[in-house]
């Protein structure tokens, strides 16, 4: 059976593959480049291929192009999702499709989600159509601080998820570092000094290795952390803790920090934008879940972003393996800031922008994802309003420029009981 | 964010009984509620007062009126506590009232969570404030959740100031069959909660069926391991809770029992329950549970399946109280679909949108809002104003306060929200928050927005969260 649906699934998927540089206009939209820049009425999306040949006001639409008439709706790049567990979690309280931890492994950091993340997992397909198109994927940490390698995936729905693998290392030194590490931040600090320390004997000479602390994996997997070619995300929430994770460049000058959650981030942006540490940050935050977060505010973007920090939305344990299609809620909920006296919120450009070219650029992918501008691969969403508004649902989905299936089970169930009263038959047979 | 509570077996079901503060201001209490004990008055009585309140009139505004009315260009005036007149601009103002210009803005009745356990799993969610579930064993109706409230909860004062909350209902939770009783509270900072109880609320009884409590006992190789281990238990413990009522009234009763005191008045039907249910073949065994022993079940709570028997109950007359989209955390959640609200509504049955969530609270009204776009989208049509309904009037009824609180009428408490846009959208946040009338948030006066004893002295004090 497992065999079968694969093989339907491939069979779509080549049944969707693009032609050859096949030419598609979507014109007469409200065009959003997802940069930062204003939207434009009236704009030309010219995609060829898998890429974007052209966005904006003024684009020459050649004779072949295939067109698709926007008028009225609005054209967007697809939304980024700056931090998430997607394709890792079927459901979520049934261990056996839940692949965010390996609290028994006795690997950590050489774990690498892309072997885990499942392209035919329902979340993926509810979440594309609400027009999410690539996330940002990581392992939890479980038996150690490290979890492993995390990665950048399309929602596609052909079999091959990963964008980027091995796109970063995650850890925990906030307060699950310190649970994790036995019980105190020095316990999480100096396991991770130590663990980094290792990683560099093992490196003089890989033959000898043998240690206590580290498998000869986890420490190879390590090596990279350190000398900066692969991005460490970090999650810490607390304003001591962040400084704390700023300060380590002291001893590991090349780390390629990323904070993520900082919930407390506002506090210390000064020290944050003064490191150049970019954030991806929980939106809507504003309690004192643990003691890391008292003055956790929806503020916190804002603030963060106008002390210069570069900041994208992240849902870290959030509903992080289902609700990706929160990413334009939380956006929106950010714009509705602005009018509230003595909150910080974002304009609606920048809003959109920390869902689709902010992260994009944090992964160092601004240059392929994030947005609609020439040579990005054409991940694009045409819904019937503002993205950001709650009645605005998605019309169309295109990823890497294939037009993507809205379908999901959700449709299907919602189909099936739209009127609930079983027919002639049972419900079972109404498919 | 963190989902601790939910993960910790957040469900619903409480009850509240004859809380009648003798001489609280609110005084529009309709029938006196049983006393809750054996003997002489109410126990655990509301101290609430309502707070100062002058004459007030929102002019020039849009209101929804929380039963399904529209009103353009709208007056609303409130005095002594409740709404004196709402309509159009003709609306007779008098002279020494407050005006406020509701221009460009939005006036609901406050926002009411039928389901929350703010005070009884509050944050800061750390092991010494986990006081939601009395997880000791399957049946613990003796338990009442205004026992285990703290009022101190931060997220008390982010549910009025970003969600417009002025009543809620905290629920013991999920972990037992029978978790206890509810109490409905009133959404004002107060040093007890006998403070914040609701003036007249019935009780309500949590109940729970499903995956959680055969989880937690069977866990532990007791009862109930199984669905059918929890049928059988509950209908055990309502044969006994029928032998005690019968005796109530001997010469020689039965000794007090805390549980079946509790279970006697759900018999009477004095206390309502709410009954955590996601399945929909579930929820129609408990229907049948609740014909065997002649009570009737109030509002199923996360009830994510109720699309699939929203014709049984539109004809049981049983709300369902939904979100509009989770899914996915559990078995019993994976049929969970967004457009439940609106076939339940299609159906003609009562639909409620709940949170059992400290963020989730803070926006019911865009949750709502979702669940209503996500109809449309399948062409039912439903109005703006009968989705406020969902987070408003029925919730009130649900809880047993629809007469006094829930919507806009003449002579209710003026429990409302003046919203800087229209509520539905996601660029809207409250403006201004009156409970009975005393203006309690007020977004442009730092101020007017409540400071936990919690928050006090740390990091954020008063911040606008």
């Amino acid at each position: 059976m497992k065999r079968l649906s694969l093989f339907l699934a491939s069979a779509a998927a080549l049944i969707a593959a693009p032609l050859a540089a096949q030419t598609t206009a979507i014109t007469g939209g409200k065009v959003v480049i997802g940069d930062g820049s204003a939207p434009i009425e009236g704009g030309t999306v010219l995609i060829r291929g898998d890429r974007v040949v052209a966005a904006g006001a003024n684009v020459a639409i050649p004779a072949d192009a295939q067109r698709i008439d926007a008028t009225g709706k609005w054209v967007t790049p697809g939304i980024f999702a700056g931090f998430s567990r997607i394709g890792l979690i079927e459901v979520g309280a049934v261990s056996q499709t839940n692949d965010t931890e390996a609290d028994k492994s006795v690997f950590s950091a050489a774990l690498d989600i892309q072997y885990a993340v499942n392209p035919f997992a329902s979340p993926i397909s509810v979440n594309r159509a609400a027009g999410v198109t690539r996330a940002v994927v990581s392992p939890d940490s479980g038996s150690s601080i490290f979890g492993g390698y995390g990665a950048v995936i399309d929602l596609g729905q052909d079999e091959n998820p990963i964008t980027e693998a091995r796109a970063f290392q995650f850890v925990e030194l906030g307060e699950a570092g310190h649970r994790r590490a036995g019980g105190s931040r020095a316990a999480a600090h100096i396991l991770f000094r130590a663990l980094l320390e290792e990683a560099r004997t093992y490196a003089r000479n890989p033959a000898v290795f043998d240690s206590d602390l580290l498998k000869a994996s986890d420490a190879k997997a390590l090596l990279p952390v350190i000398n900066g070619s692969t991005k460490l995300l970090v999650h810490v929430e607390s304003a001591n803790d962040i400084l704390k994770v700023l300060d380590l460049r002291k001893d590991f000058p090349a780390l390629d920090l990323v904070l993520v959650g900082a919930n407390e981030g506002w506090r210390v942006a000064e020290h944050i934008a003064a490191a150049g540490v970019p954030v991806l940050a929980s939106a809507l935050s504003d309690l004192p879940y643990g003691f890391e977060d008292l003055s956790a505010t929806q503020s916190n973007i804002g603030r963060m972003k106008d002390a210069g920090v570069r900041v994208a939305i992240g849902m870290i344990n959030d509903r992080d393996a289902h609700q990706l299609r929160y990413s334009v809620q939380y956006a929106g909920n950010l714009v509705a800031l602005t009018k509230v006296p003595r909150a910080t919120g974002l304009t609606w450009d920048e809003a959109f922008a920390a869902i689709s070219s902010v992260p994009a650029e944090i992964m160092d992918m601004g240059g392929q994802l994030g947005s609609l501008k020439a040579g990005r691969k054409a991940d694009v969403v045409i819904w019937t309003g503002d993205p950001l508004e709650l009645s605005t649902q998605v019309e169309k989905v295109m990823i890497d420029g294939v037009d993507q299936s809205l379908s999901n089970r959700q449709m299907r169930l919602r189909d099936r009981y739209s009127n609930p009263t079983p027919g002639t038959l049972p419900k079972a047979y109404d498919h | 964010m963190k989902i601790r509570a939910l993960l910790a077996l957040a469900a619903g079901g409480s009850l509240l009984a004859g809380c009648t503060a003798s001489g609280a201001e609110p005084s529009s209490a309709s029938a006196a509620p049983p006393p809750s004990s054996a003997r002489g008055g109410p126990a655990f009585p509301s101290t609430y007062r309502a707070y100062p309140s002058a004459p007030t009139a929102i002019t020039g505004v849009t209101i929804f009126d929380g039963e399904g009315g529209k009103i353009d260009n709208g007056t609303l005036f409130m005095v002594d506590g409740k709404i004196s007149s709402v309509g159009g601009p003709e609306t007779a103002i008098p002279g020494d009232a407050t005006v406020v210009d509701g221009s460009g803005k939005y006036v609901t009745p406050g926002i009411i969570d039928v389901h929350s356990h703010l005070g009884d799993y509050p944050t800061p969610s750390v092991d010494a404030h986990s006081d939601g579930n009395e997880a000791t064993s399957p049946v613990t109706p003796e338990v009442w959740a205004e026992h285990s409230v703290w009022p101190q909860d931060p997220g008390f004062s982010r549910a009025m100031a970003n969600g417009g909350i002025t009543a809620l209902q905290i629920l013991p939770g999920s972990a037992n069959l029978f978790g206890g009783r509810s109490v409905v509270l009133k959404n004002v900072p107060a040093r007890t909660v006998q403070a914040m109880k609701f003036p007249g609320a019935p009780y309500g009884m949590k109940m729970a069926c499903g995956e959680n409590p055969k989880r937690v006992y069977g866990s532990r190789n007791r009862a109930p391991s199984t669905r059918m281990g929890s049928l059988a238990v509950e209908r055990q413990t309502w044969i006994d809770a029928q032998e005690y009522r019968s005796k109530r009234n001997d010469a020689k009763p039965p000794k007090r029992d805390l549980g079946k005191e509790t279970l006697a008045a759900v018999l009477d039907g004095d206390i309502l329950v709410h009954n955590h249910c996601y399945r929909a073949d579930e929820m129609a065994q408990i229907i049948d549970m609740s014909k065997e022993f002649g009570y009737k079940v109030t509002a199923f709570h996360h009830a994510v399946e109720s699309y699939k028997i929203a014709d049984i109950l539109a004809k049981e007359g049983i709300c369902s109280a939904v979100w509009a989209d989770w899914w996915g955390f559990k078995m019993e959640a994976y049929d969970a679909i967004p457009e439940n609200a609106a076939l339940l509504q299609k159906a003609g049955a009562c639909v409620i949108v709940h949170s059992d969530d400290e963020n989730q609270i803070q926006r019911l009204n865009q949750e709502a809002a979702k669940a209503l776009a996500d109809g449309r989208a399948m062409g039912i049509d439903i109005s703006d104003a009968q989705a406020i309904q969902w987070i408003t009037y029925n919730p009130a009824k649900a809880m047993g306060i629809e007469q006094m609180t829930g919507s806009l009428k003449p002579g209710k408490m003026a429990d409302l929200v003046l919203w800087n846009g229209n509520p539905l959208s996601v660029y809207s946040r409250p403006d201004k928050v009156w409970i009975d009338g005393a203006l309690m948030f007020d977004s442009a006066d730092a101020q007017r927005r409540p400071v936990s004893d919690f928050e006090l002295g740390q990091p954020g004090e008063g911040d606008v969260k």
